[in-house]
């Protein structure tokens, strides 16, 4: 039987302000609120809550046999909740349906997984425990910013404990391969691999309402129909887009909302089922190591990390942004603001708009004039945020004596338990010997008028005590 | 194909960009082998390339005068003493009232932008209508207003059509507030042209809106650049690692925007110290600015080392880690080109023609002093931006040349030719291809 998972992306990047060089040390705000609420707003409007009311018609019409999964970046839940939380709402009904699972992803949908170990592990926990916060389970799937993928992100995945990743079906990777298929990380074996394919998603998410496509227009039958022909050993057709394809990048008047929600019933007509990533990564076995030497990623036809790291401007600013020095302050930091702005200025599509690359994809805004302009911006934003945590600690600390350092603080709690502890042990063993403690005290308080008229009495008298009091703690 | 073309300047005499613009587009029509130009000039030196027929209009008779073949034959600069006859056989009034005219029967020019310009435009266009009775020709092109009148003389008299080509509006040169002498001379060019070329879109839009012509006979017909030539090339530049250079060069004129460079380079100042600003070139400004400069505080990071000639220039570019070019309206601007051409990424404002066919390269308004100062000190700070900038840029420059461009002006020159009328549109489907 045919299985469709389906899988919808939200991310929204926080947009950044016009900041100009002579801001760097005196501005340390570095979002345009305006643009955010409107852009929020408006994708809210013409998409989320549109798509999101038809997905959740679906849920509870066709009950489980409709599966549909998210990933949500942690940015994004954050300007969701600030400025469209029904989206949220929205999504905890769907979520209450049974029909729903969530994936992980890093919290600030940036490239760290490219650079930096650590901070890829660490944004990953935050954002699955944020999903497990507002939404009750703890994903097992893991899905990277954009799907960048490869060899060395699936073992991560696999360290990490999760069970598979969903990654790009590309071309040049796959070869003569299909994407219907389970595969696993060949470092890994445990990871298995779901890989999008690419024809049938972008069918809905780029081609939908380009009436110069030959397949225009699309219709659920014939596009249920393309699923259901498929040979039969190719049980799994993964299709995986941004959940913004279906309203910003295909307008609600081209009728999409109809073809999604047509697709249940006609996938119930021709035999073809939904699953979610994680049944799909549980049932089936899978059919043999992916080896992915290059990352890859749903960007652009070459489905790389071109688009991000494509000219020397960009591999500036990433280098600049995940210097080991610069990830580790940070992490080791407890300045809550700092880390919310590292939160937002790592977002991959900061690295888009510097692009110079030309634009294939009509659907890729960028709100900067020129990649230049943009460069310019992130860099002068990215300046002030360094020496913001230059600030936060002296320079010439290394990061390692840093951590101890932290380390001490935080274990300081731990330690003083275990010393009131020892403390309580202690005094209740003192209690045993309370009698000789107060005659003790007696003795102490009587030759203590004698003193002046003997002090040499007083004085052998002291060494005495003192010796019984160490011998008693040694007891 | 022949063209009959008036032009007031050619090198090896450069006044400014006119001059360059003239030889690359003679030179780009003569690399198609065809196309023969006679390129008509008030003053020629005699030292010009080769690749045209120059015509000395100095040397052209205006009044019949009895001159013995022998005696004058050394005398000529640019055309023979054989084409002198043929002239003469073609004066088609009686000259001899106007002043100044010399054995030959000819007027004489001082060649430049002298004071008594008016009169010598008129002249120009009088000797315009020897040569239009007297040489055989296809097409009449223009260039540049002083050559108006000439070519719309030498239309009137051959039928022939003509082609004039905008290198600047008096609309650039002030600011909106024209001369109406230049104005009235410039819109009856355009009124009897059959085609007019600007040197951009935005210099188009400028004859379309302001001088009210059809859209469809108005052509962007963008300039180019030479490639640099060895010497040039070889060029080693002397640069202080610990400091940059900023550079503006060009006349120091209210067209320029040279003002906005300062607000710039104070607003650079103010943050990194490691920065110089150099002003090269001369004008009617250059001591203001130097007093804003002095008065800004900035003066010891600011210099100002006069006009740049020859390869001087190209020293001054290949010594510069960004060039400025802050035009508060600029019809094409070739010195952005040039400055790529030596590895220095610029910076121009939007109201430059030549960012229409510009991608490495960063556009601000020419108020917007702030996004130029954010620019200025982007590339200074961060090499990757410089280096992709320079190396882009390079490679983008190197694809712009006026054997392009000549085979664009040619499309128009068959359209023209062969049919009478040009149409802008038509000519735009034709030339998709020349990339």
């Amino acid at each position: 039987m045919k299985t469709i998972c389906l899988y919808f992306e939200i991310h929204q990047p926080v947009r950044l302000k016009r900041y100009r060089f002579f801001d760097i040390g005196t501005d340390h705000y570095y979002y345009d609120d305006y643009e955010n609420e409107r852009a929020i707003a408006e994708t809210a409007e013409k998409s989320y809550i549109p798509t999101l009311t038809a997905l959740l018609e679906m849920a509870r019409e066709h009950g489980q046999f409709f599966k549909v999964a998210f990933s949500l970046s942690g940015v994004a839940m954050e300007l969701l909740e600030t400025y469209a939380p029904e989206v949220i709402d929205l999504l905890q009904q769907l979520n209450d349906t049974g029909c729903v699972e969530f994936l992980a992803e890093p919290y600030s949908h940036g490239l760290s997984s490219l650079a930096n170990e650590e901070v890829f592990i660490e944004e990953t926990k935050r954002q699955a425990a944020k999903i497990k916060q507002v939404f009750g389970k703890a994903p097992k799937v893991l899905r990277n910013s954009s799907l960048i993928y490869n060899d060395d992100i699936g073992a991560l995945a696999g360290r990490m404990g999760f069970k598979g990743m969903i990654a790009e079906g590309a071309k040049h990777i796959l070869g003569w391969k299909s994407p219907h298929f389970v595969y696993s990380c060949p470092l890994d074996p445990s990871v298995k691999l779901l890989l999008r394919d690419y024809v049938l998603s972008d069918d809905i998410s780029l081609r939908f309402n380009d009436s110069s496509w030959n397949e225009y227009p699309l219709f659920a039958d014939r596009y249920i129909g393309k699923i259901a022909s498929l040979p039969d050993d190719q049980q799994i057709v993964n299709i995986f887009m941004e959940l913004c394809a279906i309203g910003i990048f295909q307008p609600l008047s081209s009728n999409i909302l109809d073809f999604l929600k047509a697709l249940p019933a006609q996938a119930k007509a021709q035999n073809v089922v939904f699953a979610t990533p994680s049944e799909i990564i549980s049932k089936t076995k899978s059919v043999g190591p992916m080896e992915i030497v290059h990352p890859v990623s749903w960007n652009d036809e070459e489905r790389d990390t071109s688009c991000w790291l494509g000219n020397g401007m960009q591999r500036e600013a990433f280098g600049k942004l995940y210097n080991e020095w610069l990830a580790g302050r940070i992490l080791a930091c407890q300045d809550r603001r700092l880390k919310q702005d590292w939160d937002r200025i790592q977002a991959s599509n900061n690295f888009r708009f510097m692009t110079t690359k030309p634009a294939s994809v009509a659907m890729f805004r960028s709100f900067y004039e020129s990649p230049y302009d943009a460069f310019t911006n992130y860099m002068n934003i990215l300046g002030d945020f360094i020496k913001r945590v230059q600030n936060l600690f002296p320079i010439e600390v290394e990061n390692d004596e840093l951590n101890a350092l932290y380390t001490t603080i935080q274990n300081q709690g731990v330690e003083l338990n275990v010393k009131d502890n020892e403390i309580s042990r202690l005094k209740a063993r003192l209690e045993k010997y309370e009698p000789t403690v107060t005659e003790q005290t007696k003795e102490e308080q009587k030759p203590a008028p004698k003193a002046k008229a003997a002090p040499k009495k007083a004085t052998k008298a002291a060494p005495k005590k003192a010796a019984k009091t160490t011998t008693k703690k040694k007891q | 194909m022949k063209v009959l073309m008036f032009g007031w300047e050619f090198p090896p005499k450069i006044y400014g960009g006119l001059a360059v613009a003239s030889y690359g587009i003679t030179k780009g029509l003569a690399e198609q082998g065809d196309v023969e130009t006679t390129f008509c000039l008030p003053k020629p030196t005699g030292e010009e390339e080769r690749h045209l027929k120059i015509i000395n209009m100095g040397q052209v008779p205006v009044a019949w005068r009895n001159v013995d073949y022998n005696a004058i034959q050394g005398r000529f600069v640019g055309h023979t003493a054989e084409d002198y006859y043929r002239f003469r056989d073609h004066i088609y009034a009686d000259f001899n009232y106007m002043q100044g005219l010399d054995d030959l029967g000819c007027i004489q020019f001082a060649g430049g932008y002298p004071q008594n310009l008016h009169e010598e435009i008129n002249n120009f266009s009088i000797i315009a209508g020897v040569l239009a009775r007297s040489e055989e020709f296809d097409l009449i092109h223009a260039h540049d207003w002083l050559t108006y009148p000439a070519g719309v003389h030498a239309k009137l008299v051959s039928g022939k059509p003509l082609c004039i080509h905008v290198h600047a509006t008096d609309f650039d040169r002030s600011r909106g507030k024209v001369n109406p002498t230049v104005y009235g001379i410039e819109k009856n060019g355009m009124d009897h042209a059959d085609c007019i070329m600007c040197v951009s879109e935005l210099t188009r839009q400028t004859v379309i809106n302001q001088y009210h012509q059809d859209p469809r006979k108005c052509v962007a017909m963008h300039n180019a650049v030479y490639p640099l030539n060895e010497e040039y090339r070889n060029i080693i530049p002397h640069k202080n690692p610990k400091e940059k250079v900023v550079t503006y060069l060009g006349r120091i004129t209210m067209q320029k925007g040279p003002e906005y460079f300062i607000e710039a380079a104070r607003r650079v100042l103010t943050r990194s110290q490691n920065i110089r600003f150099c002003f090269a070139g001369s004008g009617d400004m250059m001591n203001a600015m130097i007093e804003l400069a002095a008065a800004y505080g900035i003066a010891d990071r600011c210099h100002f080392p006069g006009f740049q000639r020859g390869k001087q220039v190209y020293e001054c570019y290949k010594n510069s880690d960004v060039f400025v070019m802050p035009s508060v309206s600029e019809p094409f601007g070739i010195a952005p080109l040039e400055a790529m051409q030596c590895g220095c990424p610029s910076i121009i404002s939007k109201q430059s023609g030549c960012g229409e066919i510009l991608k490495n390269v960063i556009k601000v308004d020419y108020w917007d002093v702030d996004a130029m100062s954010d620019a200025i000190y982007s590339i200074c700070a961060y090499e990757s931006m410089h280096q992709y900038l320079a190396e882009e840029g390079l490679k983008e420059v190197d694809g712009i040349t006026w054997e392009k461009v000549g085979l664009r002006i040619r499309e128009c020159y068959n359209q023209l030719v062969g049919r009478g009328y040009f149409n802008n549109d038509e000519y735009l489907n034709a030339v998709r291809n020349i990339k």
